[in-house]
């Protein structure tokens, strides 16, 4: 018989549920009462929605549970592990019987992510036994040429998963054909989108498998250096890279003449990044890792003719590397199958905001906006109705409800006007104001803005103070105009891609909820009561106490009423703060 | 043409409160001396033994490791990381990335100022926290998210996290 397993899933995401916690206890638990079964750990598997997850693998088969924290994991090992009797109430998935969140895993295709929360990340030899380093391997023993490589790349099709969406065999090329002494293989792991984390999933959960893509770019460009530019703000990941990089050079992965292949020689350095969404630009990642102010340079020359160092180099996203041993392995016709006729294979989504089920998901390209939503997100939380969803970041767009049968493919979603972007999806339920949604974002790139060009410094500062007017009740008629004149302004004299697509999220929604912004204008009406200062602040007779929390906290002294009486706001001193609603705890102060 | 200007003034940079003990970094200025790239290495490195980069600090690595003043300052205040005066023991960073936004991170800081009478970036008197927003820590499905040290906090409320500060401060107290 073999030995009971139970793993945890230890990614950033789990930790901040409470999973650190459920190991620790799991494990004081086995050592104090002397239990005999195997304890592992794993990352994410994409469950983001129901962490902490415990799996349970026994002869019957593999049971995952979710939502464990200690009590509950204390009756799993009792109940499940000591009495082989699983607790049916937390089962989430298993191999035995359907589940609703089965759902959430059977519409997916797993290639980026075929390892996230199937290995112990810390644990090379978990990764090649499920056939990792076994594209590298099959490279070596096969003597397949560097430009064998690069075709194989071609044909799959694959694009940048970083959110330009290049073909990545033709990136290579270009590098692989520039001569020179010294060629570098760049990680982008910046990930910079806010509402996105593909990368770091992935670089937490199989580190790997992203190393072993750039062992084999490097192979194919002919470059003896990489390097993984990681924000700083990952630190699992940073720690894991570490382990892998250690590990693998143990292995003889990485290092001088690897797998005993003379002149292949690859070592990986890893760079923190410093926190500035710029830096996920390449030139400008370039210009940060050199150790100056990231800051865009003119291109051309382009990289892959003089990038680090000056010295040909070729960049591409943690996504995009991690497909690469799958392709190599398998093939490229066999990842070509998957997608469609222009966008090849399958992408990670990241889906947060106003959804059920966040986490991430893989689906193959060409799937609709809707399917991923509703098939594998679960809907929208509270019987909330859909209303938009924000692809591509600070670079990207809303698309709205009524869209939302447009396929996930780099040239479907850029028609909308939104971009693909690297992955991230925030969804957005009738709550959502979507004049403070291109607010917010211009309020991003304004802080980010290098400042290099004048129209992306001054024009997104312009941008947003007119949409803080707006957002306020000061907004004319002519701020739309005016929007849309500056938008197209720095979109024409922007240098690099943040100047280039910052207007995106406003253009895309005053295209698609033009009368949310009327609204605000002419009627001084915010639709979905998000914007402070157009809503109306009233007690509520029926359920104020009379506890006094408002008055006191009041800053202008608008709410009278005498202890244990209703209350009052006088709308002539109100300054709209909001504060007594924050502080209201019997739901007594009503918006309108 | 760049034109070369080394200035041991830096009138922007505030007077250290303390005595800053240089000798901390001589495992730092060995690590990194006569290597390329190393402006946001060293800086960052410089940073973790001292929470944030006094000016003494940006003189002497200026002087050891052949940098120029102006191109370490200019790095240090071009990247969101890098701090020029002492923070708090514990810094709390609540997230205002897209899916936080829209699930109302706001007022997590709302109700952060109110409780700790800081306003966002500043120390509390006490020295214990300083408030910060950041943008996306990676946790998106779990919005709003705070972190404070390695630790993260998801699905928060104004209230939920006000109590995690007071546990922070109790604990801190015994
Ligand atoms: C403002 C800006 C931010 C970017 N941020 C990122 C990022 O965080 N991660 C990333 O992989 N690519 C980012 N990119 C795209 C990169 O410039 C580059 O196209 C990409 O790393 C190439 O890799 P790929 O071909 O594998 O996608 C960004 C581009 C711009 C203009
Ligand atoms: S948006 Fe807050 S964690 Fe990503």
């Amino acid at each position: 018989m073999t030995k009971t397993k139970v793993i945890i899933g230890l990614g950033s995401c789990g930790v901040a549920a409470g999973a650190g916690k459920v190991y620790k206890k799991i494990s004081e638990l086995k050592e104090a009462e002397n239990l005999d079964f195997e304890l592992g750990k794993t990352s994410c598997v994409g469950m983001c929605y129901r962490e902490p997850l415990v799996e349970v693998i026994d002869e019957n088969g593999s049971f995952l549970y979710g939502g464990i924290d200690e009590d509950k994991a204390v009756e799993l090992i009792n109940k499940h592990v000591n009495n082989n009797n699983p607790v049916r109430d937390y089962i989430v998935v298993t191999d035995l019987y359907d589940t609703p969140d089965r759902k959430y895993l059977e519409g997916q295709v797993k290639i980026a992510l075929r390892n996230c929360g199937m290995i112990d990340p810390e644990i090379i030899a978990e990764y090649e036994e499920r056939g990792g380093y076994g594209a590298v391997r099959k490279i070596v023993e096969n003597k397949i040429p560097p430009e064998n490589v690069i075709k194989e790349v071609m044909d799959s099709g694959l694009r940048g998963r970083g959110g330009g969406g290049f073909p990545t065999g033709l990136k290579w090329k270009f590098a692989h054909k520039n001569k020179s002494d010294n060629k570098y293989i760049i990680c982008n792991a910046d990930e910079g989108d806010p509402g996105a984390f593909m990368d770091r999933s992935l670089l937490e959960g199989d580190p790997h498998s992203v190393l072993e893509g750039m062992i084999i770019a490097g192979y194919a460009v002919g470059a003896n250096e990489g390097v993984i530019y990681c924000r700083a703000e990952y630190p699992l990941a940073l720690k894991r890279l570490a382990i892998a990089i250690e590990q693998a050079e143990d292995r003889g992965y990485l290092g001088s003449n690897i797998l005993g292949k003379e002149g292949f020689d690859f070592r990986i350095t890893v760079k923190e990044g410093a926190g500035a969404f710029v830096c996920g630009e390449e030139t400008a990642l370039i210009a940060s890792i050199e150790g100056e102010r990231g800051m865009p340079r003119k291109r051309p020359p382009f990289p892959a003719e003089s990038g680090l160092w000056r010295k040909p180099s070729n960049i591409n996203n943690v996504e995009t590397f991690a497909n690469i041993p799958w392709i190599i392995d398998k093939g490229g016709s066999a990842y070509a199958k998957y997608g469609t006729e222009k966008s090849k294979g399958t992408k990670v989504f990241a889906l947060a905001g106003k959804i059920n089920h966040g986490g991430l998901v893989e689906v193959p390209m060409g799937i609709t906006i809707k399917d991923v939503i509703f098939k594998l997100g679960g809907g929208i939380p509270g019987g909330k109705k859909f209303k938009a969803v924000q692809l591509g970041g600070p670079s990207g767009g809303c698309i709205p409800e009524y869209l939302s049968s447009t396929v996930v493919d780099f040239d479907s979603v850029t028609a909308t006007g939104a971009i693909m972007g690297s992955g991230g999806m925030v969804v957005m339920d009738e709550t959502t104001c979507m004049v403070d949604v291109a607010k917010f974002f211009l309020d991003f790139t304004r802080k980010e803005s290098c400042g290099k060009c004048t129209f992306c410094r001054v024009g997104t500062k312009r941008m947003l103070e007119i949409l803080i007017r707006i957002t306020e009740g000061e907004g004319e008629t002519k701020d739309m105009e005016k929007l849309e004149e500056l938008a197209y302004q720095i979109k024409d004299s922007s240098l690099c891609g943040l100047g280039q697509t910052a207007p995106n999220p406003v253009l895309t929604t005053l295209k698609y909820f033009r009368d949310e912004y009327e609204a605000h204008i002419s009627q001084k009406k915010c639709p979905s009561l998000t914007c402070k200062k157009l809503l109306t602040y009233e007690v509520n007779e029926e359920n104020c106490t009379g506890c006094t929390v408002c008055a006191k906290n009041c800053p202008v002294d608008a709410i009278e009423g005498a202890r244990k009486e209703v209350h009052f706001i006088k709308q002539d001193i109100c300054i709209r703060c909001g504060v007594c609603f924050n502080k209201c705890k019997f739901d007594a102060i009503n918006l309108s | 043409m760049r034109v070369k200007r080394i200035s041991k003034k830096i009138p922007e940079l505030p007077e250290s409160p303390e005595k800053v003990d240089l000798s901390l970094l001589d495992p730092l200025i060995e690590k990194f001396s006569g290597k390329k790239g190393i402006t946001i290495p060293v800086l960052q490195g410089a940073q973790e033994i001292f929470g944030f980069i006094p000016r003494e600090v940006f003189i002497r690595l200026s002087e050891e490791l052949n940098l120029e003043l102006n191109e370490l300052y200019g790095v240090a205040t071009f990247y969101a990381q890098f701090r020029l005066s002492p923070v708090g023991k514990m810094i709390i960073k609540v997230c205002h990335g897209t899916a936080c936004h829209v699930q109302n991170a706001g007022t997590i800081t709302e109700s952060l100022q109110e409780s700790l009478k800081v306003e966002d970036g500043c120390t509390t008197e006490d020295g214990l926290f300083t408030l910060e927003s950041v943008a996306c820590l990676g946790c998106c499905s779990l919005a709003p998210v705070m972190m404070i040290g390695d630790e993260t906090y998801g699905k928060l409320t104004g209230n939920e996290a006000v109590k995690i500060i007071k546990e922070l401060k109790l604990k801190e107290k015994n």
